[in-house]
């Protein structure tokens, strides 16, 4: 598999581990980094360092390798 | 991951106020984000001191093993990870990050 991402694949990865989750991502530079914002109601209740981790881990081992750069914001779905 | 390496920086992570993680130096960083949280960290005067990870790999990995964040930068204040420039940029636009630097102001400011 190319070490490139898509938009719409992380956008699948992050909707796999969070069903309800709205997610706006877009490329800012080169192919390796990224601007994703997303929302969900399961982030009530967590901080915002959680908030981030549960998308860090939706992308599982792209974090490492095929992302270079992610500048996320991730707000509660209400 | 040798575990010297996390006590090392537990040591460092509980020994200075506040500590930032980061690629380059305040006056030369090496990277956009670590270049955001160094500057907002300026803006408020305060002292910190700053990791150049870039010098030592098993820094580099050793400080997302120990707070278990995929990436650099990391500012931790009083002991705690804060976050990276995401979440430490929007604690500053909300305000939150003044109030938790507000015991490390600089005593004209606070």
């Amino acid at each position: 598999m190319s070490n490139q991402i898509q938009t719409a694949e992380l956008e699948r990865l992050i909707k796999a581990s969070i069903p309800d989750a709205e997610v706006s991502v877009r490329l800012f530079s080169g192919d390796d980094h990224f601007e994703m914002e997303v929302a969900s109601a399961s982030f009530a209740g967590l901080s915002k360092i959680a908030q981030h981790k549960k998308v860090y881990a939706a992308l599982g081992h792209h974090m490492r390798e095929t992302i270079h750069a992610l500048a996320l914001r991730t707000r509660i779905k209400t | 991951m040798s575990n010297d390496i996390l006590k090392q920086i537990d040591k460092a992570v509980k020994e200075h106020d506040i500590i930032l993680f980061m690629k380059g130096t305040p006056e030369f960083p090496q990277c956009g984000f670590s270049q955001r949280v160094a500057a907002i960290l300026d803006s408020f005067g305060v002292r910190y001191v700053a990791v150049n990870v870039l010098l030592d790999p098993a820094v580099r990995q050793g400080i997302k093993d120990y707070s278990d964040w995929p990436t650099i930068p990391q500012l931790y204040i009083g002991g705690e990870f804060v976050g990276g420039c995401d979440i430490v940029s929007e604690m500053y636009e909300s305000g939150e990050l003044k109030t938790l630097l507000e015991p490390y102001l600089p005593a004209d400011e606070a």
